[in-house]
């Protein structure tokens, strides 16, 4: 498709869009945590259910919206009436709800999660009004759950492809100062100015230049970058374009995680169609553009989520990381200039070129502006994908819009920010999620995965629990970090089987103060956050398990649940 | 063998870069990565026998001996403990006679753990055979081991 017939190919679009409201249709999620509970089984119900009563009614494959507690998610919509999301719907559910909703048109409310569009459906409330939606503000996740992942209509109907054609008609140097005047950080975790680091990279001198989507999410209870890679593949693609027009970049790459097979899949289906229409290539919509994507699947290990790790096992060697300086934007991927950026990050860019920089930062902090992508998972009420604005308080969060602690229980601590992340306890969570604030007290937003630890929890168990993890996937490169993440391990396992030793703690202490100063990356030098905030937060616990031999409160981690 | 590997070589460069690729090709064909097939590749990417090796050996994914028919994966993550991930491990270590990390003597089932898939929402999780499931207990597991017995 050349430039000039674009905007025939959007109206063709938005009408398809339009016409399709116009027919019943029935959606189902199928990102990967529907799939897990039988989300393919209710697709084939609701495809069985359709065809043996000869309904005129369109089934769409879409991705999730977040609500990943309630999946399997079937959304019904049905022309003059608001559509309706049910949750938890297996294959007999979904006979019963399409026997009364779709054939009957009566909605069912046991079910329902709530309703999208105009009008009222009687003891259904708007899902938006639903908690868990109320205090979000979804900009990143507008899309997902609510658009067939690989459909490039409904990526362009829902205005995609807009923020690319107003960086077309700019200058890469306005393009990277929107980018910069937007405050947009990337939300890989070290939130470095993402307009600098193209400023960067564009001035950096090299043959080729290449653009890095990383998509190695490896961080425990993190999982909002496979779920946009899911349900909303083109936004990081268009987001990688401007990337690559903005810095000079012909080729990018977007790094996926072994462990996530559907998002490859959905990406490369994405990315051949983008490029069947000429909006990625060698001549992008005939302007004499090039910018090509390709896909290069992950072979395992978490240090790979860091950048230069993750260039060194692009270019066929062991994933450890590098010395720098030079800087991935000087010297990167097979010594080129480079800009790695999270999935995330890449999701925003489109929306800052189309709304504007002042429309990303009318939300946020005075440092952290825009919203925050959010997973959340571990003993709330209600766990899933969120958008908020930063600055939203970590009790908003669990409380509103995680529904509490589950089964009765109390909140004792969040774990925020993965392994390398840290340790908030509960008298603290009238914090606000920004970078600043959490940087401040030892717990990193990092990624943002949010991890929520009731009462029962140990706290020398979550410690020894991240520890394992950290003795695992170090990358054995430096010295301080494998011996480091080792020892520290070996003393918790003792500690917490009521084998410790009272001078344990402070050996704890000055192991992980001298990782943090010693150890090569930011790997090493995060591991040490959260067992150094539990023996601040929770010294009592400590103690106990090393003064009476035994765990105060049930290690239930290394016992089983 | 050789002739598969050739084949699956053929479709390659032979650049540095595509070292990854090729041994999840192979993997992926043979299940596993016999030492032949990475000296020949050390050959084709014109590397050292030690860094294809070195490399083979760095990453998760890749194993360097065979693997059982079936493979079932449980995420350890804290999440998925937090959920029960332990007692899943232990009963699949009871119903499958071996220990995490082995494989059985008649190369039926390889039974391992794994780090956080991210889907932790819907914890604890375990894969079998490539498939991802959620909301798992122990019976659902014993359950989908019974299966994919049954089916062999």
């Amino acid at each position: 498709m050349m430039l000039k017939d674009f905007e025939a190919f959007r109206l063709r679009a938005m009408r398809e869009w339009q016409e399709m409201h116009l027919k019943p249709f029935v959606t189902v999620g199928t990102a990967s945590c529907g799939r897990s509970v039988g989300a393919l089984e209710t697709l084939d119900a609701v495809k069985d259910f359709i065809a043996k009563h000869s309904v005129d009614c369109n089934v769409l494959e879409v991705g999730c919206m977040g609500l990943c507690y309630c999946e399997p998610i079937m959304g019904i919509s049905v022309p003059g009436a608001p559509r309706v999301f049910y949750g938890k719907v297996g294959a007999e559910e979904a006979h019963e709800i399409l026997e009364q909703h779709l054939l009957r048109g009566k909605p069912v409310a046991k079910y329902a999660l709530g309703t999208v569009g105009d009008g009222i459906v009687d003891g259904i409330q708007n899902l938006f009004e639903n908690p868990f939606f109320k205090k979000q503000l979804r900009r990143v996740l507008s899309r997902c759950g609510f658009v067939e992942p690989t459909n490039l209509n409904h990526y362009i109907a829902t205005g995609g492809y807009e923020g690319f054609l107003k960086a077309l008609s700019m200058e890469p140097t306005q393009i990277i100062e929107e980018l910069k005047n937007s405050g947009l950080r990337g939300r890989g975790g070290a939130g470095f100015p993402t307009g600098l680091k193209w400023e960067l990279a564009r001035k950096s001198t090299g043959d080729e230049k290449y653009i890095v989507c990383n998509g190695a999410e490896g961080d425990i209870g993190a999982f909002m970058d496979r779920l946009i890679m899911e349900s909303d593949p083109y936004s990081v693609i268009e987001g990688m374009t401007i990337a690559g027009l903005a810095v000079g970049a012909k080729r990018g790459y977007i790094y996926v995680r072994a462990e996530y097979e559907l998002a490859f899949h959905v990406l490369e289906k994405a990315i051949s169609t983008a490029t069947q229409h000429g909006l990625l290539g060698r001549d992008i919509l005939g302007t004499g553009l090039q910018f090509e994507v390709e896909l290069f699947k992950a072979a395992g290990m978490y240090i790979c989520g860091e950048e230069t790790a993750l260039m060194n096992s692009m270019e066929g060697q062991r994933g450890t990381p590098r010395l720098r300086p030079p800087f991935p934007t000087q010297s990167g991927l097979k010594g080129m200039p480079t800009v790695v950026n999270n999935v995330k990050t890449l999701a925003n860019v489109p929306l800052i070129l189309r709304n504007g920089a002042s429309w990303f930062s009318s939300v946020g902090t005075e440092k952290s502006k825009g919203t925050v992508v959010l997973s959340l998972s571990g003993c709330v009420e209600r766990q899933g994908v969120i958008e908020v604005p930063m600055g939203i308080t970590l009790r908003e969060v669990i409380y509103e819009i995680g529904g509490g602690i589950a089964n009765g229980r109390k909140l004792k601590a969040v774990q925020t920010g993965g392994p390398l992340g840290g340790i908030i306890p509960e008298w603290m969570i009238d914090l606000t999620l920004d970078y600043e604030t959490l940087r401040d007290v030892g717990s990193p937003l990092g990624s943002g995965g949010i991890i929520a630890l009731d009462d029962r929890t140990c706290m020398v168990d979550v410690a020894r629990a991240f520890a394992e993890f950290a003795k695992k996937e170090s990358c054995g490169y430096c010295i301080p970090c494998r011996l480091g993440t080792a020892q520290i391990f070996q003393i918790l396992d003792e500690i917490a089987k009521g084998h410790g030793k009272p001078s344990d703690v402070d050996l704890l202490v000055s192991i992980g103060e001298a990782m943090k100063v010693s150890c090569f990356c930011a790997f090493g030098q995060g591991v040490p956050n959260i067992v150094l905030a539990t023996l601040k937060h929770f010294p009592n616990e400590y103690e106990e398990h090393i003064r009476s031999g035994r765990c105060p409160i049930s290690c239930k981690l290394s016992e089983g649940g | 063998m050789d002739e598969k590997l050739n084949e699956i070589l053929s479709s390659f460069k032979g650049k540095q870069e595509e070292l990854i690729p090729i041994l999840q090709r192979i993997q992926a064909e043979v299940g596993y990565l016999p030492s032949d097939a990475l000296l020949k590749v050390a050959e084709f990417v014109n590397l050292p026998e030690a860094h294809v090796y070195s490399v083979a050996s760095f990453y998760e994914q890749f194993r360097l001996k065979p693997a059982g028919k079936n493979v079932c994966k449980i995420c350890k993550s804290t999440v998925c403990q937090m959920h029960g991930a332990s007692r899943l491990l232990e009963e699949a270590k009871k119903y499958l006679r071996i220990e995490e990390g082995n494989t059985t003597s008649d190369l039926k089932w390889t039974l391992e753990t794994v780090e956080c898939i991210g889907i932790c929402a819907v914890a604890p999780c375990v894969i079998v055979n490539g498939r991802v499931f959620g909301r798992v207990t122990p019976q659902k597991l014993i359950q989908l081991l019974e299966a994919v017995e049954g089916e062999s």
